[in-house]
């Protein structure tokens, strides 16, 4: 039995195979419309989430299960203090397979430390979000035929981004990678990242604070939100909340076969004017995140 | 230079961070047992600037040792028999670490779940980087 707890408990080639799972339910949905029959997906969700649990729940249903769960911490025992570990020594009983999401960093590990039944972590506060990341491979993979070969811009908060952290760790392991780190200084990549991912796996890189002149250069545009929640002071989230503003102007200085990512949800950093541009597909990323789930219960649920 | 009585039989664990004695005296849980201790805060030193020493005058079966390099992986270990030192140890630097390090970071789920055990691995051998199993955050040794 495996859970998914990072984005790197799976290995290049069982990515592969994920992927490949995937794009075969995206060329033929119906194929694959009853393979879950009698088969639960738990939702285990301590904060509230509609996107991912949304797309979870679709991805079963879409397989023929059935889904059961919570949506936040105070419909569920953990009110009344019952631990992560109890929860899910019940939840066992009750579900073939299960999604935690939680606040608190590592508790869907702890969760996989007693569950008799796969977990698919669904995030856990800032820390991963695996299925995020699977998806974005996805969308990158079914768009632009590979996973090598690119450079990948990622722009915005890229301090705090778990999705940035994530796909920066599952795209290293592909062959001639590059990046281009676009922020404000306060909000550049840890050092972690920097050192121990970057640096230490030779993989060529820069930072800048300058959005336009990377433009030209990229395969891949990472757009992401600075989230209000992570700043301690409300003066330093209005100074650079609005320092990157993706618009028509910018996107005509980018490549014809550039494709534009976001994990959304999405405040003001993507002009709703760029929407329309073909090479936008954050919409159809989204999409892709059922594929995606879907493909990776199959695997989980062992019904391939 | 200031000078500590010569200790006959025990360890001096030498090139300590300066300002890491205490925590160590505290891990080794050197307040309960029946031993002479010295401790020797900011000592001067060519290699470090400063650094702290801890003279201990007890058998090695006394204490557990093996957790040093988790809480400062640049330190030595001196043996001492009869007045001289035996034989230099570098710690060894354990795979796991349990219960020994606390997860600083509020946002781990060790926070909330007291029951849980603190338990770090080793990421990083030639920089002594130990992480918290659950929520990555590499420990803080200050």
């Amino acid at each position: 039995m495996k859970h998914i707890i990072s984005p790197t408990d799976l290995t290049v080639s069982e990515l592969d195979e994920l992927l490949e799972l995937s794009e075969e339910i995206i060329a033929n949905p119906k194929k694959f419309s009853d393979v879950c029959r009698g088969k639960k997906l738990a939702t285990l969700f301590y904060e509230p989430s509609t996107r991912t649990r949304l797309s979870f729940e679709a991805a079963m249903l879409n397989l023929g299960g059935s889904v059961l769960g919570f949506s936040s911490a105070d419909s569920s025992s953990a009110a009344k203090g019952e631990s992560v570990a109890d929860t899910i020594r019940v939840v066992s009983s009750y579900a073939d397979i299960c999604a935690i999401r939680h606040p608190k960093e590592g508790a869907p590990y702890v969760a996989s430390l007693y569950s008799s039944i796969p977990v698919i972590n669904a995030g856990d506060g800032g820390h991963n979000h695996p299925t995020q990341t699977f998806t974005d491979l996805l969308t990158i993979k079914n768009l632009k035929g590979r996973l090598n070969n690119l450079c990948v811009g990622f722009c915005g908060d890229l301090k705090f981004g778990r999705t940035v952290h994530s796909l920066i760790n599952a795209l290293v392991r592909y062959e001639n990678i590059s990046f281009i780190l676009i922020s404000p200084e306060e909000l550049r990549v840890p050092e972690y990242i920097r050192k121990e991912v970057l640096e230490a796996g030779n993989i060529p890189f820069e930072e800048t604070t300058n959005l336009e002149k990377a433009m030209p250069k990229l395969d891949i545009l990472y757009m992401t939100r600075v989230q209000r929640e992570r700043f301690f002071n409300e003066e330093d989230y209005i100074r650079l909340k609005d320092i990157y503003i993706l618009d028509e102007k910018k996107m005509a200085a980018a490549r014809s076969d550039m494709l534009v990512l976001h994990p959304l949800p999405r405040v003001n950093e993507i002009a709703t004017e760029v929407d329309s541009d073909p090479r936008a597909v954050y919409f159809k990323q989204a999409q892709y995140g059922v594929y995606v789930r879907m493909a990776l219960i199959m695997k989980l649920l062992e019904i391939v | 230079m200031l000078n500590i009585g010569v200790i006959n039989q025990g360890i001096v664990i030498d090139h300590i961070q300066a300002g890491g004695a205490m925590k160590i005296y505290h891990y080794l849980d050197l307040e309960n047992k029946d031993v002479s201790v010295a401790i020797i805060k900011n000592a001067r030193s060519n290699k470090m600037g400063k650094k702290d020493i801890i003279k201990i005058e007890a058998t090695l079966e006394d204490l557990d040792l093996d957790i040093l390099g988790a809480l400062d992986h640049k330190l030595t270990i001196n043996i001492i028999e009869n007045g001289v030192i035996i034989e230099k140890r570098n710690p060894k630097l354990p795979e796991i670490v349990n219960n020994v390090l606390k997860c600083k970071n509020p946002r781990c789920i060790t926070s909330v779940e007291q029951g849980l055990p603190h338990s770090f691995k080793l990421t990083d051998r030639a920089n002594g980087v130990y992480r918290c199993v659950y929520c990555e955050q590499s420990f803080d040794r200050r």
